[in-house]
Parts: structure tokens; sequence; C-alpha cells
């Protein structure tokens, strides 16, 4: 167990060398000059290059990649080419923000969703499984800026939640909690159809499966048949969903944080690549590489906890 | 009279399905005492099981009793409320199950699925509960309780996983048990151990059993009362002994005289199958529902459904001619089928196997690989050296894990080996298949244990026959067609069957086609895979005596491998025993039955249910499981279960191969004279009238 650990960690390694690499690749490839994005179209020939010096534009790729590397061993991500800021501190602001965003919205959508689906898979066929089915497919349909404005328009409006989620650096999350709600929600609606459908689904095969009987005929109370031994086994596939739906979470809200204008991951990285950046957009596609990674395997270490038939590195 | 503990009086059950109501049970009366131990026989479509959930009410969505009643100690089941079914679930009856794996939950630890059998009726705190988990484990006799109460069901074999089905129904102390063909998953070996297991139980509590079964061995020699299910009806119900020797109802008969038994030869005394197959549910015949298939039917029996007489007090059977039946006038055994004459086969070799090898590679994850781990294999055929003579059969026994279904895989170029020769008509065969010529495909053929498997469900019948026509035997169009007709008389199916798909065909008729396809390309050498097992004992029968026959008209060879040993012995002319990828036994069929055994063939010999209450039987159970062919035994691969172990000498050094006289050769430290010596035969058929 614990060499599997070691070994997806050494994997993970390489995927994050090949990543810094690859994005490395694409932004020399991009075109447009670095300079002349922060500089502006109108500075003189001697400007530029002397931003090019600084910025040591001139190196082989090589060498660059090289220094970038070592620098990001040694902990260190550089400096934005367009804030001069540090881009650790910076990353790491928005990563907590984004970390507080998506745990909240999993909070909320994965007991949500869930119940939701084991709901209408225990109620197949009936009018509650058809109302869930319904609701939940209408939701899924609609873009994150419509339910995102509808669901300003009914809770910010009328109930006074805010509705502009730009918090400060350095806000705790019990103090953040109220700005996190709307973004979240709107989230939250976005994974509900797809990890409720995915568990009904899940929940109506495990019914299906001769331990039910076995365990009805233990004689054991209907919800304790469904509480323990169904739905530990209808959840396991709902795992890997709701890991990848973290790392979307994580780097993929940019339309979500632009509605609410909040300062995540997401945003960050637009900027980043709006800017040439490269300084920044390595250092924010690290921080997410790392954290789908972790998500990804966080979900293969608990799918083995609840399914034992999968011997985790055998 | 007390009342009986379980009374099913004129009870029909239905399912819901789109063409309508199905009725799956109709009219059934029975009771079931105190203790008593009743044996409900049927084939696949009789109604057994859904007969045995009605018995527990546990019907399902589609399932419901459409008249009549079930009375548990005199209640009406029907009348209970969710609380009332249970508390009788939680104390009055329990269920075992056919498939032990699928009935355990698989994320669950054993001990804490037993507990919770034990743990609802009765106010017991956790250190008491463990022990009371332990103690059960222990009763239904798995090795080390505490290991087996912290694994998971994969974690064990199916033999176990079934003793702890038996041990979850045991926790409450139920009054009945229902067991659904407890055994039917399971090895000859484990299945003998388990039976002795649930004698004892049900004789030691006093509990009372339906056993519901389609093996007639099984039920022979574990019950006091038979009752025969035929199409949904109950056709014949008597005291097991009686039912054995005197079947008064021609389906009765048909299922007696289609099993074999421990040394039935086809040459001596042919099976006698039943005709036909079951009917479907929704298309029943008026009179008899067995009139179609019986040798005996007459007019009457067409128009008049035959009822429910009592020819003794105790018995029941629903046929016409029941009188003349007792009185001994007509004869409903058959013998339509003459014995299969075996020719003095030409001493020519046509097969040679020389140091197969088989492996599978174990799975190795994309981390391992990075990581270098090397890769790692199972020995499924382990130096296997294998002849088989022109138009003989030979006949290989296993059971699972034995590689038998592997070495067929390998020969005909399915898997491909990864050591050895094979010679096929002095050619040398490549082992992969795509290597061979059309030629050598011609020669040899398979049939498979599923039809399925090797028929194109696409494909109507007529298409899958004339695809080795036109593709192994070049043969035009016009020429495979008119070809097909022939082939399918081969097989006793209609011409018209042609147009069809398989998924129009029964079981049955589906291995008939592959059969008819196997030989359509005159094979040298034909495989045979497991041919019937997954066929009913009625149709088993029919298709044994159809392999032999064709095999005789085509001069062909056969390699036959089955798990069932009596299966073996009575269509193969040598037989080679299998355990773990080795041969432990080969010789002459006709004198396997007769010591000396090799140490295992003794015991799959004695595992034997066999189907007729008054044989006692010799008691050879083996303890533990088969090892991993990942990591096999030294010395005799037996050694781990063997009963007549010798020491060091079986774990450090590979046995000799021992010939006796007559040609039986075993692989076994023990010399010919003493296990000679020490065996005594076991019973067997000895070919004269029943
Ligand atoms: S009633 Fe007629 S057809 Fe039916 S079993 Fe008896 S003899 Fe055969
Ligand atoms: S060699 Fe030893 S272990 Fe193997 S069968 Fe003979 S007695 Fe048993």
């Amino acid at each position: 167990m614990a060499r599997y650990i070691l070994r997806r960690l050494a994997f993970l390694a390489l995927t994050l060398v090949l990543t810094s690499l690859l994005i490395f690749v694409i932004t020399q490839l991009l075109p447009g000059d670095v300079c002349r994005v922060i500089l502006g179209r109108e500075v003189g020939e001697a400007a530029s290059q002397a931003c090019r010096a600084e910025l040591r534009l001139d190196d082989p790729a090589l060498v660059r990649y090289g220094d970038w590397l070592s620098g990001f061993l040694r902990g260190d991500m550089g400096l934005s080419y367009s804030t001069d800021a540090e881009i650790g501190p910076l990353v790491a602001e928005r990563l907590g923000n984004s970390l507080m965003l998506a745990g909240f919205t999993l909070a909320i959508a994965v007991p949500l969703a869930t119940g939701l689906g084991a709901l209408a898979a225990l109620n197949e066929g009936k009018w509650l499984d058809n109302l869930i089915s319904v609701f939940s497919l209408a939701v899924v349909g609609l873009p994150e800026f419509v339910t995102g404005i509808v669901l300003i328009e009914l809770l910010a409006f009328r109930v006074g939640l805010p509705a502009n989620s730009s918090i400060r650096p350095g806000t705790g999350f019990f103090e953040a909690l109220p700005s996190l709600i709307l973004p979240a929600l709107t989230a939250t609606l976005v994974l509900l159809a797809y990890i409720a459908r995915l568990t009904r689904a899940g929940v109506l095969e495990e019914l299906k499966q001769p331990y039910v009987r076995t365990a009805a005929l233990k004689g054991l109370p209907r919800w304790v048949v469904i509480l323990r031994h169904v739905l530990r086994n209808a959840l396991a596939p709902t795992i890997t969903v709701v890991a990848i739906s973290f790392g979307w979470l994580i780097s993929g809200l940019v339309v979500i944080e632009n509605v609410f204008n909040y300062p995540g991951l997401g945003r960050l990285m637009v900027f980043a690549i709006s800017r040439r950046d490269l300084p920044l957009l390595q250092g924010v596609a690290m921080v997410t590489v790392l954290a789908f990674a972790l998500a990804n395997l966080g979900a293969d270490l608990l799918y083995a906890a609840l399914n034992p038939r999968i011997r985790v590195g055998e | 009279m007390a009342v009986p503990l379980l009374q099913l009086k004129d009870l029909s059950v239905a399912y819901r399905s789109r063409r309508g109501a199905l009725r799956a049970v109709r009219d059934l009366s029975l009771e079931i005492a105190k203790g008593q131990t009743y044996g409900l026989v049927g084939e696949s479509g009789s109604g057994k099981t859904t007969l045995a959930l009605a018995v527990l009410n546990y019907l399902g969505k589609d399932g419901y009793i459409e008249s009549g009643q079930v009375l548990f100690e005199g209640a009406d089941m029907a009348a209970l409320d969710e609380a009332g079914l249970r508390a009788l679930w939680q104390g009055g009856m329990a269920h075992v199950p056919q498939n032990p794996f699928t009935a355990l939950n698989p994320s669950m630890r054993i001990g804490e699925q037993v507990a919770e059998a034990i743990a609802l009726n009765s106010e017991i705190d956790a250190p008491e509960i463990e022990t009371r988990v332990l103690d059960l484990l222990a009763q239904v006799r798995l090795p080390d309780p505490a290991r087996v109460a912290r694994a998971y069901p994969h974690e064990i074999s199916g033999g176990q996983q079934q003793r702890v089905i038996i041990a979850i129904a045991l926790g409450r102390q139920p009054s009945l048990l229902v067991l659904d063909e407890p055994t039917t998953a399971l090895d000859v070996t484990t299945e003998a151990v388990v039976l002795d297991l649930l004698r004892e139980l049900v004789r030691d509590r006093d509990t009372a059993a339906l056993y519901v079964s389609h093996n007639l061995g099984v039920v022979a020699g574990l019950t006091d009362r038979v009752a025969v299910l035929y199409a949904s009806e109950l056709v014949e119900d008597a005291p097991t002994k009686e039912l054995y020797r005197q079947p008064l109802h021609p389906y009765t008969r048909g299922l007696l005289d289609s099993v074999p038994r421990l040394g039935q030869r086809k040459d001596v005394k042919p099976l006698q199958g039943i005709e036909g197959q079951i009917p479907s549910l929704t298309d029943l015949p008026s009179g008899c529902l067995f009139a179609p298939r019986c040798p005996l039917a007459i007019d009457q029996c067409w128009e008049e459904r035959p009822p429910l007489d009592h020819p003794t007090p105790d018995r029941r059977v629903r046929c016409h001619r029941w009188p003349e039946i007792l009185a001994g006038e007509v004869d409903a055994g058959r013998d339509a089928v003459e014995p299969i004459q075996v020719e003095d086969y030409q001493p020519e070799t046509i097969l040679t196997v020389e140091q197969l090898d088989v492996q599978y590679p174990i799975q190795r994850s994309l981390a391992d690989v990075l990581a270098g781990e090397p890769a790692r294999y199972v020995q499924v055929v382990d130096q296997l050296d294998l002849r088989i003579r022109s138009r003989e059969t030979l006949g290989v026994v296993g059971e699972s894990g034995s590689g038998k279904s592997s070495l067929a895989r390998a020969l005909i170029g399915l898997v491909a080996a990864e050591g050895g020769e094979v010679e096929l008509l002095g050619v040398q065969l490549p082992a992969r298949l795509d290597a061979r010529s059309t030629e050598t495909l011609a020669h040899l053929q398979m049939v498979f244990q599923n039809p399925e498997e090797a028929l194109n469900p696409y494909l109507t019948i007529a298409e899958s026959l004339r695809r080795p026509l036109r593709n192994l035997r070049g043969m035009s169009y016009a020429e495979a067609q008119a070809m097909v007709p022939q082939l399918l008389e081969s097989v006793r199916l209609p011409a018209e069957y042609a147009r069809r798909l398989p998924g129009q065909l029964s079981g049955g008729e589906k291995q008939r086609v592959a059969i008819a396809r196997a030989f359509a390309t005159h094979p040298d050498l034909l495989l045979a895979d497991e041919p019937v097992s997954a066929l009913d004992v009625s149709v088993q029968a029919n298709i044994l005596n159809l392999l032999a026959e064709l095999q005789n008209e085509h001069d062909t060879a056969m390699l036959f491998i089955a798990h069932d040993i009596a299966v073996v012995g009575y269509l193969a002319d040598r037989i080679a025993v299998m355990y773990l990828g080795q041969l432990m036994q080969q010789g002459p069929a006709e004198i396997i039955f007769d010591p000396p055994y090799h140490p295992y063939t003794e015991a799959l010999l004695s595992a034997v249910p066999p189907p007729d209450p008054f044989v006692k039987q010799e008691h050879i159970r083996l303890s533990g499981e088969v090892p991993s062919a990942a990591d096999p035994p030294s010395g005799c691969p037996f050694h781990t279960r063997c009963p007549r172990f010798l020491g060091d000498i079986c774990v450090e050094q590979e046995p000799p191969w021992r010939e006796t006289q007559d040609g039986k050769a075993i692989y076994c430290h023990i010399p010919i004279e003493e296990l000679q010596a020490a065996q005594s035969p076991v019973l067997r058929f000895n070919g004269e009238g029943d």
C-alpha cells in the first residue's frame, strides 16, 4: 500500500515535469512578443530590448526552462512578467480561495445529489423518480451564467445574499461563507444532475444483486439494507466522478468566477494567458495539475477502501 | 394431526411480463413436517426456484401469488405485514441460494455479515456477538474462523463462501431451510463436503429443509421425500426411496434414465434421454403437459389434463397411465437408443502432445510496468504429454483450475502455448491460430460449453453452417447451401431451422447446431470442452449420444473434457485425470472405476453423489483448497490435500509414473500394489436392470 502511494507520487512528479515542459513549448510557439504585451505597442526598440534582456528572453529556451525548473524545485516560482509580483504567494492565495469554493460546493452537491439519486432509484418509475429526473435534466441543460444570473435574481436581490463575491486576500472561511453561497450553488446545479443520475443507476444496479436478497432475508429493516448494503456499493463509481469534479471546481470555474467576480484560480489562469505571462501560467498550471492528481489519488484510495475487491498495488 | 410446518395449498405463482402474466407455478400443494427434508426436483423452467422464493415470500417486484396459500406454522404468509414478514425471516425460515459469491456483499467483512444475522433477534452485546459469529463459522467447519471473519468474500474460496451463507442461515436458528441448488456452483469434491455438512446440520438440529435441485444424485442422498416439478406443475411426489425404486411418472423415469451412473458406458447401457424440450410457459399443451415428450402418450393424454392421483396414501402422481405403470403392464423406460458400438480402433496416433505449457500473465498495472516489476505468470498447463489415437475418445476429467479448458484452447489455437510440441497427423501444429493452414483448421474442430460463444447471434443457422463448408472445404455457395438440410438432419433438427437465428433456439438445439458445424468438415479430431454441462440432464443424455454416433459415423477422434467423471466414463475410451495443470492418472476407461486409483481420482469418484438412495459410498473427502496455479506446490501437486499423503517425499520429489499390467498409469509415490491393497472399489453401476 505504502509502496503503491509512493509509486503514484513518483508518477505524479513525472506528470508535473511533462506538463511544465508542454506549457513551456506551447508558450514558445504562441505568436506575439511578451514585452510588446507588457509595454504596449508604442515603445521603442531600445525599451523592448531592455525588457527582453531583463526577462532573459534571448537565452536559449532550454536554459530558461532549466532555470525555471531549478527555481521551482527550490520553491521559487519566480516573478510574474506582468505584475512583477512574486508568483508563489499569489497562486497560493488563489488556490486557497478555489479550495474553499470547491470544498463548499462538494459539501452541498454530493449529499444532495446522491440523496436525490438514491431516492429516485428507490422510487423507480414513480412520480418522485420522474420529478427528480426532469428537474435535474432541466437544470443541467442551462449554462452556468444563466443559472448564476437566475440565482442572483432570486437569492441576491430578494434574500440579500451578496452577489459580488470578490473577497479580499486573507479572508477566512467563515468570513467568506456568505460570498461562497451563490457561486457554490451555481456549481452545484451543474454537478447535480450528473451525480444524481449516476447514483440512481448505481443503486438500481445494486438492488438487483443477490446479496440484497440475502440481507433482506436476514430480516433486516429496509433502511438498513439500503444504507448499509446498497449505498456502500452503489457509491463507489460516484467517487471517481466527484474527484474529477473536484479538479474542475479548482480550475475550471472561469465562467462562474467571472459572473460572481470570485478571485479563484480559473480567473488567474485566464489572466496569465491573456498577458503571455509564462511564469504565472506555469505556476497556475502546476498547482492545477497537482490538485487534479491528488484528487484522483484520493479517489482511488477511497474507492479501494469502499471496494475491497480492488487490491491496490497488487 | 399436528399442523405441518409448511403447507402450500393450491398455490399458483405468476410473474408480470410484457406478454401478460406468466404462471410459473400452478395449483401446487405440498406439506413439509417439522424436521423433514423435502427434495424439489426439476429442470430449468420447471418453476422450482419460483416456488422456493414464494415459500420465502420474496418474489420480487414482478412476482405475485395468484391464488392459493402459503401457510407457515398454520399462519397465512400473505396476511403478514412487513414487520411480521421480517420476524419470520429473522427466526422462521432461512434461504441458501445457488451462487454464494453474489449472495454475499462484496464490500463487507464476513464477520459483519454473519453478525447481522444473529444480532437482530437477540439482545446481546458486541463481544457476545463476536463469540457467536466465530462459533457459527466453526460449526460450518471453516478453518480458522477468526481469519475468515476478517476476510472479504472474494478472499475465500467458493466452498467457503457457501459455508458462510449456511452460517448466516443457521444464525437465526430457523425451523425451515430453503436450499436452492446450494452446491451447483461448486466443484464435485467441494460439493461433497458441503453436502455432508448440510446433512449433518439438518439432522442434528432437527431443522426441516426444502432442497431444490436439478441433480437427482444430490437429492437421493439427502431427502426424505421428493417432489418432481415439470413445466410449473407437480407431476410426482413420493418418499425418496420409493420414488427411486419405482418412479410412476414417465418424466421422473426419464430423468432417472438420463443421468449416467459411475461406470455406465455407451456400449453397454446407453443413456435414454427425453426427446424434445420443456414447453414454454406461454405455450403449454392443453392435455398432459408432458405429452409431447412422453413415450407412453395416448390420445387421452393430448386431450385431457391428468389429475393428481394418490396411488398409495403417501404418493401422488399426475399421469393417466400410472395404474398400468404401477402394475408393470407398460414401461416408461425407453430403449430407443441402441448400445453405441465401439469398434477396435487402429492403434495409429493422430495427436501427440509433448511438454505442453500454457501460461497466462497476471495483470500488471501501468505503475507496475513503469516500476519495472517483472511479469508473473500462472502456469495453467504444465509440461503435459498426451496422445490420442485415431477414432478414439480421450476423456479429460478435472475440476475448475485443473487447466483442462486451457488445454483445449491451446490445442485449437485460441491461446498460444508457451512451450511444447503438438503434432496432428504427423504435422506439427503452429501454436497460433493465424499460422495454421486451412487444412489443419478443417482437421481440428471444437465444440464449446456455451454454444452462444460459438454461434454468431446475427447469422442464421444456415449461414453458420455454410461457413466452414465454404471456407474450409472450398465449396461454392450452392454446394454449401445444398448441404445444410443434411447437416441439420444429422443432428436431428428440422430443416426449417436453417432460416432461424440462434436466439430462437433452445440451449440444446444451439449445441446441436454447433455440433453439426463442427462435423461439417469431417474433422479427424474433435475437441469437446464441457459440451453438455450447461444443459439440462434430459437434454444432456441426447447430446452425449449424438456426439458418440456422429463420431462413429465420421471416424473422428475426440478429446472430451468435462468435470463430471460419470459423464466422461460414459463416453470415453481412455481417461486422463487432470489436477493443477498436470495429469494424475491415465488409462483405459473401463478400469478407471476399479482400484488402484490415484488418490485424487479416488476422492473424485467418492465425491459423486449417486442418483440412488440405496447406495452406500466410500467416504473420502478432500480438505483445504486447490492451491493457486501462480504458486503451485512442489513435488506432487496434490500433496497439500492428499488423503494418502506419505510425508516429505511427496513434498520434495516429483512422483514417478507407475503402470499396471492393464495399461493404467498413476502419478504417485505409492507403489501400485499398495494402492491396490488400500483402496476399495467405488460402488458402480453394473449395467444390469434397475
Ligand atoms: S398422462 Fe400420458 S402423456 Fe402424460 S405422462 Fe402420463 S402417459 Fe405420459
Ligand atoms: S505422491 Fe504423495 S501426495 Fe501425491 S498423490 Fe501420491 S501419496 Fe498423495
